[in-house]
């Protein structure tokens, strides 16, 4: 876990203080509504439907017990008792009061939590591998190197009002569990022939209108050059990027108009134009920077296998509940006698990443009991407590599930992923969290779950696809069709190594016609695949849209299908 | 009318006359008073340089945030005084423009922000290399000087005093 020094410190507090006065003016008419939007954005408050909107940025999803206990105090002072977790792994509050949230700032930066580039158009939260320095997979652990990018990119005076908001991604395992190429930046951590690290970059993808995958700009960018080049990129897309549009200001519009080659080589450029002057000198970090920082990352003190292993199929056997949680929430650690375990956030009646102020107290005292103190948000809503010893897992099991946290449901179908849509979100077009319920009441038997198998259903209330509808299995976006919520279906979209953004079935599906959609799209995959090991995505790839196409509107007249062919 | 603005830190009388500001020429006379100092759009520095040269004390340039400041240096280095543009605060395309006006192409003269400059847009453009601010009429001048010091730590380098973070602490380990 990154430890703030004195001069971190320094900069959260006064940070706190200058949005204090910000608030005071606006409050005092002091600045217009539009200027006081992009100061608030810029500490994570947005205006929501019913109230502020506050998002509090967890770096790379890492948290510790004191954060989740003060998280814990904070929900219960200023909120309605719950935050909610995002697909950028960070939190959100939908009940604070504006004039409260600079005092709820500075308790946050106590516990070296913050909003500060949570929202508006600049560089926002740094995501990475929920499972970093722990998996197997893993050659670099990236997180030292999310922490010095976070460092360079925070009130970065040059790029603090970009044309749109700018998102990295970072991974450093064969498997990329980060979505990193829906990001804006993708740096994946590799290692050149001769041993030595470096990154290879992705740049120009997105969701949102116009969905796209990060395409490859430069396959192995030494390590001492990360802020390099995140400098070239960046001040091209400030210089570049247009500002006459919203809806064609992110970086991967300039892509698109320029083509790979112009877009490639302007980066290089300036890339090169850095590394030659004396920007670039201080842009230069030396093995110590590095080494100063992953010092702050390295592995807890695991015991001996001797002390920490167990027969987890004899302790499965007595249990078949804890049995069914072994199976699906807790994977393989690369320390012997150590597991990882996942949290669910998608208990059956819940909002999909939703976390209580007793969650927020039992994960702190359980992460500090099992876990050395820390857990990570992740990529998909859900929370990881990633060093747990083997003969712990039955009474953490049993406390998690005193808690509706052991959903046994880790990549199932009842694991959806959802943003808070017109329950709550202002810029939604439709409801997002009601439909998520639906599809989970239909198949809430584990047989069933199991008999499905791993698949991603994603669900976002409008086109800026903060719920990655347009990367998941099943994607499934809610839009206003004259007053009334309707629903487009997208298939084979995926975030991770294979990833393809999802094409879209057919019509808009009306909000009581949506689950019963899901279940059909499901129960064709279910008639279709080869066998229990062909999951849907992979059953999808080989038979394509047709099937499904064909099973979901199997009721419809030829009208309806004409009206189908219309939409699309 | 003389225009009271922030240069240097201090709030002084503006003795830059801002032809760049209303593009119709308004000939020989009125504020375009020759002997004085006057600033002039990029397109008119270009079309009337030597007589602009020979009639006035000095002559700034405005340059419009879309211009590639590298390829037009040539034309403006030697320039007292160069404009940069905030059509809307929210528009940073300038503060890229005086970073590498300050630090690539080592731009000396008095660098000026100029357009919908708000006090808290002060902090980043000191941050940024300009040394002279000329804020939105309603602005309090006073204000916006404060703002310049809103905070006094800073994560990485632009073109003022602050080294970066990571070179700070190297000093730091070095001196335990």
């Amino acid at each position: 876990m990154y430890r703030y020094d004195d001069i971190d410190r320094a900069l959260v507090t006064q940070r706190v203080e200058q949005f204090r006065d910000q608030t005071r003016r606006y409050l005092a008419g002091e600045l217009t509504e539009e200027e006081f939007r992009h100061l608030r954005l810029r500490n994570g408050l947005y205006q929501q439907r019913f109230a502020p909107m506050l998002r509090i940025s967890v770096p790379y999803g890492l948290l510790e017990s004191a954060q989740l206990r003060r998280m814990a105090h904070i929900v219960r002072k200023y909120d309605r008792g719950y935050a909610h977790f995002t697909t950028r792994q960070n939190m959100q509050l939908n009940w604070p009061k504006l004039e409260q949230v600079p005092d709820l700032l500075a308790e946050l930066a106590e516990v070296q939590l913050h909003g500060i580039q949570a929202c508006g158009n600049d560089t926002r939260n740094i995501t990475s591998d929920y499972l970093a320095g722990v998996a197997a997979d893993e050659h670099i652990d990236p997180r030292p190197y999310c922490e010095l990018l976070r460092q360079y990119v925070a009130l970065h005076p040059e790029f603090y009002w970009l044309p749109r908001k700018f998102k990295f991604g970072f991974t450093g395992a064969a498997v990329d569990r980060a979505a990193t190429r829906t990001n804006d930046v993708a740096v994946h951590l590799v290692r050149g022939a001769d041993g030595a690290i470096g990154y290879r970059f992705f740049v120009g993808g997105g969701l949102g209108r116009l969905p796209m995958l990060g395409q490859e700009m430069n396959p192995f960018v030494p390590e001492s050059d990360l802020l390099r080049y995140a400098c070239a990129i960046l001040r091209t897309f400030n210089r570049f990027g247009r500002r006459d549009n919203i809806h064609k200001a992110r970086i991967k519009i300039v892509l698109r108009e320029w083509g790979p080659e112009r877009f490639r080589a302007a980066i290089e450029e300036e890339y090169s134009k850095i590394s030659a002057s004396l920007e670039g000198e201080e842009l230069l970090l030396l093995p110590q920077d590095i080494e100063r920082v992953r010092a702050h990352f390295t592995a807890p003190a695991y015991r001996p296998l001797s002390q920490v292993g167990a027969n987890i199929a004899g302790m499965a056997a007595a249990d078949a509940r804890f049995a069914a949680w072994v199976k699906r929430n807790v994977r393989a650690h690369k320390a012997p006698g150590y597991r990882v375990v996942f949290v669910s956030l998608k208990a059956p009646d819940r909002v999909p990443g939703d976390c209580t102020a007793a969650q927020f107290e039992a994960l702190a005292d359980i992460c500090e009991s099992y876990s050395f103190g820390e857990l990570r948000s992740t990529y998909d809503q859900n929370l990881v407590l990633a060093d747990v010893a083997e003969r712990d897992l039955y009474e953490l099991w049993r406390r998690l599930d005193a808690h509706e946290l052991a959903t046994p449901n880790i990549g199932l179908v009842t694991d959806i992923v959802s943003c808070p849509g017109l329950d709550f979100c202002s810029l939604a077009n439709a409801g997002s969290i009601g439909v998520a319920q639906d599809i989970y009441r239909r198949f809430d038997t584990l047989d069933a779950q199991y008999e499905i198998g791993p698949i991603r259903i994603t669900i976002s209330g409008c086109m800026n696809g903060c719920g990655h509808h347009s990367v998941g299995h099943i994607g499934i976006l809610g839009v206003d069709k004259h007053g009334e919520e309707w629903y487009q279906v997208t298939l084979g979209g995926s975030p991770g190594n294979d990833a393809a953004i999802g094409e879209r079935i057919g019509r808009a599906l009306a909000r009581d016609e949506i689950a019963g959609g899901v279940e059909r799209l499901i129960a064709t995959y279910l008639e279709l695949r080869c066998d229990e090991d062909e999951t849907f995505i992979e059953c999808y790839r080989r038979v394509g849209m047709a099937p499904f196409k064909a099973r979901l509107y199997e009721n419809e007249s030829e009208g309806a299908e004409a009206e189908a062919a219309e939409a699309a | 009318m003389t225009v009271r603005i922030l240069r240097r830190r201090e709030l002084i009388e503006d003795d830059w006359t801002d032809a760049g500001a209303t593009a119709e020429d308004a000939g020989a006379g009125g504020a375009w008073a020759a002997g004085g100092k006057l600033i002039v759009t990029l397109e008119r520095w270009r079309s009337q340089r030597q007589a602009l040269l020979a009639t006035h004390a000095a002559v700034g340039v405005l340059v419009p945030n879309t211009a590639d400041v590298e390829a037009i240096y040539p034309e403006v280095s030697g320039r007292p005084l160069l404009a940069l543009q905030f059509p809307t605060f929210s528009d940073g395309r300038a503060l890229s423009q005086a970073v590498l006006l300050r630090k690539r192409l080592g731009f000396e003269g008095e660098l000026r922000a100029v357009g919908d400059v708000i006090r808290d847009l002060v902090f980043w453009l000191g941050r940024c290399g300009f040394d002279s601010i000329v804020p939105r009429q309603d602005q309090s001048l006073e204000a916006c000087r404060q703002a310049l010091d809103e905070l006094t730590v800073a994560y990485q380098a632009a073109a003022d005093d602050h080294a970066p973070v990571w070179v700070r602490r190297r000093k730091t380990a070095a001196a335990h």
